[in-house]
């Protein structure tokens, strides 16, 4: 019987199927950071309940901790140093990996992950946080939970899930002048709404897909959860065997060449069906920008906001207002206050090399707070190596160490309630980046353009 | 089947919801993300209590410098005739966004035990049904006639749901059946804990490992 990719790994990791169409899963890898890693440990010390196999589980710092240089485990955010401490802590109690603070590999969940070979082609990957679905452009089935589960996933090495329905996204065509994969991710997401993939899997594929990097593969499955998928797979090819090769936990000697053996398996046969199927020609895509306040609310450049006023329902009327634009408007011009440049949708080498590409000899506009975070420590390093730093930080942006930093608002570091920031990240929710702060998300190529521009400004004028 | 552990044998882990009925507060806008349901800067402690009064803080207050806060009247949960609602209705994809737990432990802290959406996220639904909180998917009209009966008198207009029978009865006595997966329905009815209940298929699980280190050598450190 002809099977799509998801559909093997989930087999290969079925330890029986329920009686309910429920399958209990083994999880081959369970990731934590201090926002909730340290909640599920506790909770599970509570319940006297052991990590089964602490060798399989990771933990990172990158919720809650500071990026200023010079960072320790104070932080801006009340209550802060609790939420590391205590991690730090359970992550040693249970024999857990920890990236600490200052470790020369820490960074983002996400990155570290993938970077550590921590996550490979194949494999079941659980982290209490949403964008697990990022680790999904290597082939892994990988996706978010909550803590419950996270604590089931360590305390049992499964879950207990009902099997989801599959989504094929076909990239079609070639990419426009401008046009990365938060590009492609945005237009897909505001053409078929955020709740668009209705909880299913999603395997992204095509032409496009397999002319890109691994940082863009990462990029575009980073934001399948805004789009309401349970996850998002790319098969893995030469691209993504180069990645993964020689990192620190990637299988060694005979162990790799059986690794290679099995991976070469992991694609969707022929005639393998799926529950429906989109077709995108990303001829017709140029870099996008959002106009309220959620993903779905995204346009190209080159559009004007037009919305119906009879069509208005309040959640867009909200949007509008909470943002503070028209409809009729033109986004390019508007006024800015800041840009951030980071996350685990747009934190990885590449995303700055690009930014860097527009920055490079010019300035941040006057008035406008640019900040931009690696996502990992690597990134950093490699990003330094290359002079990068430099660049940033002579056109006026802040350099920081990696995190999440100001993706979203922990009470610590902010931007300004009104203020309008242009930013890298995947959400552009009310209050995301602090209280009354208006994100708009863009690639990075639009995000540079924006810093020196001022105002929101479309990213081809400079390439 | 045979080896099934027997729920009764289960401790309890979240509280039994079997059925329910209850006042119901309208919040009908699509997208309502877990960050507008509890900021980042309101999970302030390593704990899962405590939460309730985040809940929706970024609209249930009014703009303030010091600690104090004073409640935002025009919100709808600080309006009187909502006092002590237990069942949230809303539109598309309640709940989208970050996994944070913290939203449900939010809600159920406040005494919210059934949402009604015509969508949820994934994360935030499985974690709602882990929790004891039972999220229910209906249609659009659906949804719009109970928003009519319900604000014609919130007090009186009760939604009464039946978790045995996937039913929910609407105030003037329409009933509309929702789909809940039957491990879920189970759960929430004899309020198990899904880690001893998977504890208990401890062996089986053993045996998956130990075929699963000879088929897939590699995925094991």
């Amino acid at each position: 019987m002809s099977r799509t990719l998801f559909d093997k790994i989930w087999a290969e990791h079925t330890v029986t199927d329920l009686h309910d169409n429920s399958t209990l899963v083994y999880i081959d890898r369970v990731f934590l950071h201090e926002r909730t890693g340290s909640i599920a440990l506790k909770s599970l010390e509570e319940k006297n309940r052991a990590v089964v196999r602490p060798e399989h589980a990771f933990c990172t710092m990158d919720h809650i901790i500071d990026t200023f240089p010079g960072r320790g485990d104070e932080t801006l955010m009340p209550s802060g140093k609790e939420f590391i401490q205590s991690t730090r802590e359970a992550a040693k109690k249970s024999h857990i990996r920890l990236f600490d603070i200052n470790d020369e590999n820490q960074g983002i969940s996400h990155l570290v992950s993938a970077e550590q070979g921590i996550t490979l082609p194949g494999l079941t990957v659980v982290c209490p946080d949403s964008h697990t679905c990022t680790l999904g452009a290597l082939g892994a089935l990988a996706w978010g939970i909550g803590s419950s589960e996270c604590e089931h996933a360590l305390s049992t090495q499964t879950l207990h899930v009902a099997k989801p329905k599959q989504l094929h996204v076909k990239f079609e065509g070639k990419l426009n002048k401008g046009v990365s994969a938060k590009d492609l991710i945005l237009s897909l997401i505001s053409s078929h709404g955020s709740a668009g993939a209705k909880g299913m899997a999603i395997e992204f594929s095509g032409p496009v897909i397999d002319d890109m990097n691994m940082d863009s593969r990462f990029t575009l499955c980073n934001m399948a959860t805004e789009f309401s998928a349970f996850t998002a797979l790319i098969a893995p090819d030469q691209t993504t065997i180069e990645y993964v090769t020689g990192r620190p936990f990637t299988p060694k000697n005979e162990q790799w060449q059986k690794a290679l053996d099995a991976w070469a398996l992991l694609k969707t046969d022929k005639s393998a069906m799926f529950d429906e199927e989109i077709v995108i020609n990303c001829n017709n895509i140029l870099p996008m920008i959002s106009w309220g306040t959620s993903p779905e609310h995204s346009i190209g450049v080159d559009q004007i906001l037009k919305l119906n006023q009879a069509s208005q329902s309040d959640s867009v009327k909200g949007a509008l207002e909470y943002i503070d634009i028209e409809t009729d408007q033109d986004l390019i011009g508007l006024p800015i206050d800041g840009v951030f440049i980071g996350s685990c949708t747009n934190g990885r080498l590449s995303d700055l090399i690009a930014a860097g590409e527009i920055l490079k000899g010019k300035k941040v506009k006057q008035g406008v707070k640019a900040i931009c975070t690696p996502g990992s420590a690597q990134v950093k390093r490699s990003a330094e190596e290359i002079g990068l730093d430099k660049v940033f930080k002579n056109a006026g942006f802040e350099w920081r160490e990696p995190g999440c930093s100001l993706c979203f608002y922990a009470g610590g570091e902010g931007f300004a309630p009104g203020q309008r920031v242009v930013s890298t990240t995947n959400r552009n929710f009310r209050g995301r980046q602090g209280p009354g702060v208006r994100t708009h998300i863009a690639s990075p190529l639009m995000a540079a353009a924006a810093a020196i521009d001022g105002c929101i400004s479309d990213c081809r004028n400079y390439l | 089947m045979s080896n099934n552990p027997t729920m009764t044998d289960i401790g309890a882990e979240i509280q039994p919801l079997v059925t329910h009925s209850g006042i119901t507060v309208p919040m009908l806008l699509d997208n309502v993300d877990t960050d507008q349901i509890i900021p980042s800067r309101e999970m302030k402690k390593v704990s899962k209590q405590g939460l309730a009064e985040g809940l929706f803080a970024g609209q249930r207050y009014l703009p303030s410098e010091g600690n104090a806060r004073a409640l935002n009247p025009d919100f709808i949960l600080n309006q009187q005739a909502y006092a002590g609602a237990t069942i949230l209705l809303s539109r598309k994809n309640f709940g989208c966004g970050s996994s944070r737990e913290h939203a449900v432990w939010a809600m159920l802290e406040y005494g919210f035990r059934v949402i009604i959406a015509e969508s949820f996220g994934s994360i935030f639904r499985t974690n709602c049904l882990r929790n004891g909180i039972l999220p229910i998917s209906l249609d659009s009209e659906v949804i719009t006639l109970l928003h009519q009966e319900v604000i014609s008198d919130h007090k009186e207009n009760r939604i009464n749901i039946d978790v045995a029978n996937t039913a929910v009865t609407s105030p003037s006595g329409e009933h509309f059946s929702f789909q809940l997966e039957p491990h879920f329905q189970e759960m929430l009815i004899g309020g198990l804990d899904f880690i001893a209940l998977t504890l208990k298929r401890k062996d089986e699980i053993a045996q998956f490992i130990q075929q699963d280190t000879i088929n897939r050598p590699w995925a094991y450190l």
